[in-house]
């Protein structure tokens, strides 16, 4: 064939190695964040549930509160409070079946505590007697995870580990809008599509990343349209509404655990407190702006549904006020003990076996501590 | 009964039969990585196991090391075993956070409930003219992260035993292969295996009485030929191959050390912040009065790795170490 008879049977057409691969239509969010709470979605939520919800978040709220004064009374190194966000914790704990596992980050000892773990052990990292305080097989909890969507392959990594084992396992992963930044929430959720992993990752935008607004981490429609660009669905929800919350995870557990693969959510909430104690969060933000959230806080609006329902009156909501003020004595009177600690556990858990090098460094120690004791005995 | 012929065989070649034989004898053993199935790996180190054992134990990863590495963790908290390839020394940086704040430190930060066995393979150093970013020696990364184990084979025997050893840890493993002694050959039966080594023990390569080489995968070959061309020169050097950076074998050192009176450190690492000066400063530590000269090393210049066609200058040679032997004080010990 000549150059011009070729040109002459020219057809245009795609490059051959090109095709498509996900139609992006249904795994765009929708344009709002769905909500049940005040809406009509709200008829056919379980009253159970929502007792349970409302229950838990009272809790929760407790729980940060008792956190945040321990900080002030020296017993906590520092506290990131989820103060606000107390839906979202809890709905992720809740969510879960017991074989399930949770990859919390550091911000999500609520959650954690909902699954069911001591909240001593979950408050251990932050008190600083050890990192992690609870055994992460007890409740299938990972340790709460302060480098930001580091946790996140590790999800995916167990999850995809259980699917090869043939268990039917979920993982859910917790990150922040400031965590999707990182390049290991790209990666996280890369390999969990291409593995079509039973994952979800729960994004609990809070609107800072400490001090800098989600503006400054991305120019994305949403978090959730993220999720498009790796072929799986992304979800918009109110993170506020713990019933909306709840469903939304719920449906992305049920679709993971049917072989349906991972889901990306994004839960729209608000950091009431400061980064965390140590934060000043008038550096940054406006009161007026704090103000509009509270309008908005998730314990008032279940509130609001269940006592406007008839299945929540003054002696129910102080039956949890009472629940929850028993945890917090309980958490208080248990964190003002004193930390058992034995500096040689610095050495025990380094390697299976400590190397040479390891066990003269832990000679070197008990002798120091030997002088010590020696020399504080011989004080008058 | 049938007898097999104990023929050369690769250090290659003894690295995918570990492989082989800790997947056929675990199932919980996974191999995952960058192009390590349909292609059996760059160098064809996982060459046939995807065959044999099916792409659900041979995986192709997405190319993205943070995300093999993150995913391996959550692999081995679930109770697999992964052994994780990083295609290339300066590729597996990527996924050095997951490793310095995750692999290394999870036994430890949750009191030994979660411990991680995981061999991370990383294929190191130079000397076989690749381009830019093929060819750093990164072992003082790995070895300046407690909680590491830090193993790297300089023979076709400790290839498959170290390897194995490795996968065999309940610890993490990063498994530095010298890639330039991939295609070396040695007398090694694949029929019948080695033994497992076990992890920590330096080996005594060479006997001699005058002085020591300290040294370790890709160095070990040039040292031992360093070695008999001392000869010439009236040197009967010992010759000592590490074989495990972490844990450090320091008997086996110290106690030629102390028989030889003299040392010298050798790899290709940079100097500065290198092995070679911790290396040093045990022996001097702890065999101060054996030594009849200080302790010399001889290292990769301070340097990016440089191009392929300047590499000869930049790793250490014959010459060098012969030049650096020279200067252990030999009028004032004899």
């Amino acid at each position: 064939m000549t150059v011009m008879e070729q040109r002459g049977a020219y057809r245009p057409t795609p490059p051959p190695a090109w095709q498509p691969r996900t139609d992006p239509a249904p795994l765009l969010p929708d344009a709002e964040p769905y909500r049940v709470l005040g809406t009509e979605a709200a008829a056919k939520a379980d009253p159970e549930l929502l007792r349970r919800l409302y229950a838990e978040l009272v809790k929760g709220r407790r729980y940060n509160a008792q956190a945040t004064a321990l900080t002030k009374q020296g017993r906590l190194a520092v506290y990131p409070s989820s103060t606000g966000q107390e839906a979202c914790e809890v709905a992720a704990a809740l969510v879960l079946e017991e074989r399930d596992w949770l990859f919390p980050s550091y911000r999500d000892t609520l959650a954690v505590v909902a699954r069911g773990v001591d909240p001593v052990e979950a408050l251990t990292l932050l008190r600083g007697d050890w990192h992690t305080g609870y055994d992460p097989y007890e409740h299938r909890v990972a340790p709460l995870s302060t480098p930001l969507a580091t946790q996140l392959p590790h999800a995916v990594g167990l999850a995809h580990a259980a699917r090869l084992k043939g268990d039917d396992v979920v993982a859910l992963a917790m990150v922040g809008d400031g965590g999707t930044s990182e390049g290991d929430f790209h990666e996280a959720l890369n390999f969990a599509a291409v593995w079509q992993a039973p994952v979800v990752f729960l994004v609990q935008n809070n609107g800072f990343a400490i001090s800098v607004p989600l503006a400054k981490q991305t120019v994305a429609p949403s978090l959730a349209h993220k999720a498009v660009g790796y072929g799986m669905p992304g979800r918009l929800v109110d993170g506020n509404d713990a019933a909306a919350v709840h469903d939304v995870l719920a449906d992305a557990v049920r679709r993971a655990r049917a072989g349906g693969g991972p889901t990306l959510v994004e839960a729209i909430t608000y950091r009431v407190d400061a980064h965390t104690n140590a934060d000043d969060a008038t550096r940054y933000r406006g009161d007026a702006e704090v103000e509009a959230w509270r309008e908005h806080d998730p314990i008032a609006l279940l509130e609001r549904e269940l006592t406007g329902r008839g299945l929540l009156d003054e002696a129910g909501a102080e039956t949890a006020r009472q629940d929850a003020e028993t945890m917090a004595a309980d958490l208080r009177a248990r964190m003002n003990q004193d930390a058992e600690l034995d500096p040689m556990d610095l050495f025990t858990h380094v390697y299976a076996e400590p190397t040479p090098q390891l066990l003269e460094q832990r000679e070197q120690l008990r002798a120091e501590l030997a002088a010590e004791a020696e020399s504080e005995g011989a004080r008058p | 009964m049938t007898t097999v012929a104990v023929k050369p065989a690769t250090m290659a070649q003894a690295l995918t039969r570990a492989l082989r034989d800790a997947m056929a004898d675990d199932p919980s053993v996974h191999v995952m990585g960058e192009d390590v199935g349909t292609l059996g790996g760059v160098f064809r180190i996982t060459d046939g196991l995807a065959r044999e054992f099916g792409e659900d134990r041979c995986t192709d990863t997405p190319l993205a090391e943070a995300g093999i590495l993150g995913t391996a963790v959550g692999m081995a908290m679930y109770g697999l075993r992964p052994v994780v390839e990083m295609q290339f020394d300066a590729f597996a940086y990527p996924a050095f956070e997951q490793l310095v704040s995750h692999v290394a430190k999870m036994r430890n930060r949750t009191r030994g409930t979660m411990p991680l066995p995981l061999t991370i393979r990383i294929p190191y150093g130079g000397g076989i003219g690749g381009v830019e970013h093929h060819s750093d020696a990164s072992e003082a990364y790995y070895m300046a992260t407690p909680g590491l184990h830090v193993v790297t084979p300089a023979t076709v025997a400790d290839a498959y035993g170290l390897l194995r050893a490795s996968i065999a840890s309940d610890d993490p493993v990063v498994f530095l292969e010298p890639k330039r002694l991939y295609w070396s050959k040695d007398v090694w039966n694949p029929e019948r295996p080695t033994a497992v080594e076990p992890i920590g023990r330096a080996v005594v390569r060479r006997s001699g009485r005058s002085a020591t080489l300290i040294t370790y995968g890709p160095s070990l070959p040039v040292c031992m030929e360093a070695a008999e061309a001392a000869e010439a020169e009236g040197w009967d050097l010992e010759v000592v191959d590490l074989r495990s950076l972490v844990p450090f074998d320091d008997e086996t050192v110290c106690a030629s050390v102390r028989r030889t009176g003299r040392a010298v450190v050798v790899h290709e690492s940079g100097g500065f912040g290198g092995p070679g000066g911790e290396i040093a400063a045990r022996i001097t530590e702890r065999c101060f009065h054996h030594l009849e000269a200080p302790v010399l090393r001889v290292a990769g210049f301070d340097l990016p790795y440089p191009p392929p066609m300047l590499e000869r200058h930049h790793l250490p040679g014959v010459d060098r170490i012969l030049d650096a032997v020279g200067r252990l004080q030999w009028e004032a010990g004899s």
